[in-house]
């Protein structure tokens, strides 16, 4: 009777579209506040440097702003990577329980750098008053360097889902004999790693940058506007070349590991050489509706020459194809195509600023930035859509199916519609916390700016 | 002692810690929630935040900290958990959302209004979360989380030994606080807040021994394993915590100025290291040993490592992060 048959296969794969919908969701929510926890520490530490090395107020008055709102960011973000680590086990049982002792080796080692940047930032945060402003700053330091290492080891669990190595399985699947180090710097740590790093760096300084130039266009063009905007926007222009090779050696060593994911992402139909490369567009089977298409250009950036060969979907089991085409390819033009524009912005700025020593006179400079934080927010998002969409329908790559690691307890979509409504008010609080925090700032007054290390008067609340 | 055990025995570690810390940051949650309306309130919950602001987020990674060994090192263990009890750690997990947020946006906020609703919000959360947690714990020592998982989600803890040891761990958590909050009572010379969190601690111990005793008659019915070697193999464990507990109790009600924390710590610590010894070996009672559980050896030495690491590098920083609070160089308005 193959109804009765298919009703329990209907159900689980419900219940593993529901769950894959919320991890994505938790994941994509909390990924904007890692940005903020890795790079922010070191953009505060850059604007407290200078305020201490050339007794600049107005920086000093940014770090401490940055860092109180980094208070903010970063506690939220501990609430919403503790749902993550939650959700292993409720969303992800069986991938846990065959794998974790495999690659949880890199969140065990993650763990450690979470404690000490945690207590460093606590240190910083309520530092300011009462501690010598240098031994304040150095206290900073930390942060900086946990939030790389954190970064690295979570990372690194992603890219040994995406090129799991460093373990034996038995005839049962068992791990029975791991190598840390093997898992922790496998191949596709290499590239994984750094992107994100960089795209920590970018999504912070664009986004920092962005709400300074918002105040510009409003006419706030005050030294703590300026500085607001031009150390952010500096880092993260620096960032975005180095951004773009890396993720191009990242797109090249998916199409060498994950030729399936590649296909997808670039709508390769049919293996061969002397691809097109598309840009835009519609997947099909029948090939890409709509898209601006450049004769031999795949071929090219994969191997350097038109005559290098490329995976098509044709030559991918119907089984291990990756879901929604037009989505991943779409995700992964638009990041590249934001990532070019932030490099665009990032040369404006570069040329005027070695010509003139100042910013671009003309309104459209700060619009652009304007729209840079949530652009490369936007590109963030795309990016991990790529990695993870395109790596479907595995949660490790060649070993175990998402619809094998997925819970079998009943309700996902219900804690899933719990959740979204959980975080919508979790990010609205954040957000109004964060305008009062500005509001209440500018109403003290860019003029009575104090200075954060001298005795000061009871704040305003 | 195999590698397995030494795994377990950083797992029970890192409990402890977040016992008697994240524990104490539920606790003074709880304070806050009793205090009393605004200006009755006011004097305790400024002393709360002053206390908790600079060390919460901290003393939550111990909460990260043993999740991620219970994962790495005992795998099958944490999917049997999850499988079984994701109905109280959902509702924990939401607890921590809601702690968590409402905490961190109470002091950034101006409105009385909405901070009295972060408040209300941190408070609450701050009551749920211990109680689920304890359900947990509770369910896993009645043995009702088999080693194969997917459990009942529901009469897996809706009973009487888990729900009383989710009562006792709020009221675990508001002893610590308030004995905690004494101390800085006393550190601040404040005589006022020092009598009303020295009732409070004397109220709360009252409270949470009272519930012990009440768990020690439901671990009988419920948990006969955990029962059994409690009485045996962790008898000098109780008795010690007995001993700390009474010692608390003896302080509080004669006055004077002796030191509370360790006392209170002490038994605190003595009951979850008593409840591990009463597990042994299982980490599942009585399903899964620790052996059975135990990810392969490469796996353990680099949580060693991982611990050994945490002993030099963690435990200085916390213990620098505590002393700068204790010395007043922390603002607690930042």
């Amino acid at each position: 009777m193959p109804p009765l048959d298919l009703l329990p296969l209907a159900a689980s794969e419900s219940n593993l579209l529901a769950a894959r919908e919320q991890m994505a969701f938790t994941l994509g929510f909390h990924i904007v506040l890692s940005c903020l926890g890795v790079a922010l520490p070191a953009t505060i530490l850059v604007a407290n440097y200078v305020g201490l090395k050339k007794g600049d107020e107005a920086a000093l008055e940014l770090a401490r702003r940055w860092s109180k709102a980094m208070a903010v960011t970063f506690a939220v973000g501990a609430v919403t990577g503790t749902v993550l680590s939650f959700e292993f086990g409720l969303l992800w049982p069986e991938f846990m329980d065959r794998f974790g002792a495999a690659f949880g080796v890199a969140f065990a080692i993650e763990g450690i750098f979470f404690f000490v940047e945690a207590i460093f930032l606590a240190i910083y945060i309520y530092g300011w008053k009462r501690l010598e402003p240098w031994a304040h700053f150095w206290s900073g330091v930390p942060m900086v360097i946990t939030g790389i290492g954190g970064a690295f080891s979570v990372v690194a669990a992603n890219a040994w889902m995406n090129q799991p190595q460093g373990f034996t399985l038995d005839a049962a699947g068992k791990v029975v004999d791991v190598e840390p180090l093997k898992v922790l710097l496998n191949p596709a740590t290499g590239y994984e790693v750094p992107h994100m790093l960089l795209a920590a760096y970018m999504v912070t300084g664009f986004l920092v940058a962005s709400i300074y130039a918002v105040g510009m266009l409003k006419g706030r063009r005050d030294r703590l506007h300026r500085l607001g905007l031009l150390i952010p926007l500096t880092i993260a222009c620096i960032a975005t070349p180095i951004q773009l090779f890396v993720g191009d050696t990242a797109a090249r060593e998916v199409a060498d590991h994950q030729p399936a994911k590649f296909a997808a992402m670039e709508c390769i139909q049919e293996t061969g050489t002397d691809q097109t490369e598309y840009v835009g567009g519609v997947c099909t089977e029948d090939g890409v509706e709509g898209a601006i298409g450049i004769p031999g250009l795949d071929s090219f950036l994969v191997g350097w020459s038109t005559d290098t060969e490329v995976t098509g979907l044709n030559d991918i089991p119907d089984d291990e194809e990756p879901p929604a085409h037009t989505l991943l390819h779409l995700s992964f033009d638009a990041m590249v195509g934001i990532g070019t524009a932030l490099l665009a912005l990032g040369a404006w700025f570069g040329f005027v600023w070695w010509r003139r020593r100042d910013i671009p006179r003309t309104p459209w400079f700060p619009r652009a930035v304007a729209v840079s934080g949530a652009g490369a927010i936007v590109a963030l998002w795309c990016g991990w859509i790529v990695t993870e969409v395109g790596r479907q329908p595995w949660i490790v790559q060649g070993y175990m199916r998402t619809s094998e690691a997925v819970t079998e307890a009943e309700g996902i979509w219900f804690t899933f519609a719990l959740v979204l409504l959980l975080y919508a008010g979790l990010g609205t609080g954040a957000v109004l916390v964060l305008r009062s925090m500005s509001r209440r700032w500018r109403e003290k007054g860019a003029a009575n700016v104090e200075s954060p290390y001298a005795p000061q008067a009871e704040e305003v609340r | 002692m195999s590698k397995a055990d030494a795994a377990t025995a950083i797992l029970w570690v890192g409990a402890t810690f977040y016992a008697l810390f994240g524990g104490a940051d539920f606790g003074g949650g709880f304070w806050d929630l009793v205090a009393g309306w605004d200006e009755r309130g006011q004097r305790p919950r400024d002393a709360i935040q002053r206390s908790l602001s600079p060390v919460w987020e901290a003393n939550h990674v111990w909460l990260i900290f043993v999740l991620v060994v219970l994962w790495t090192a005992f795998p099958p263990a944490f999917s049997a958990i999850f499988t079984t009890l994701y109905v109280p750690i959902a509702l924990a997990a939401l607890g921590i959302v809601l702690r968590g947020a409402g905490f961190a946006f109470r002091k950034s906020i101006v409105g009385l209004r909405e901070r009295r609703a972060m408040g209300a919000t941190f408070a609450i959360s701050s009551v749920l979360t211990p109680f689920f947690m304890g359900t947990v714990i509770g369910a896993i020592a009645a043995g009702n989380v088999p080693a194969e998982g997917n459990g009942d989600p529901f009469s897996s803890w809706i009973q009487p030994l888990s729900l009383l040891i989710g009562a006792m761990f709020v009221a675990t958590g508001a002893y610590l606080a308030a004995v905690f909050l004494v101390g800085d009572a006393r550190r601040g010379d404040d005589a006022e807040m020092e009598r009303y969190f020295e009732r409070r601690a004397l109220g709360a111990a009252v409270v949470a021994g009272a519930l012990a005793l009440a768990g020690l008659f439901a671990l009988h019915s419920e948990a006969r394993y955990v029962f059994d070697r409690l009485t045996a193999e962790g008898l000098p464990l109780v008795v010690f915590s007995l001993l700390c507990g009474a010692a608390l109790l003896a302080v509080l009600v004669r006055g004077g100025r002796r030191p509370l924390r360790p006392l209170a710590a002490g038994a605190v610590t003595a009951v979850i290291w008593g409840w591990g010894v009463a597990q042994f070996p299982y980490l599942l009672p009585t399903s899964l040993r620790i052996d059975q559980a135990a990810a392969p050896d490469p796996t353990m030495t680099i949580v060693f490592i991982v611990f050994a690491v945490a002993a030099v590098v963690v435990l200085p920083s916390l213990a620098l992060l505590y002393t700068l609070a204790q010395k007043d160089l922390l603002e607690s308005e930042h």
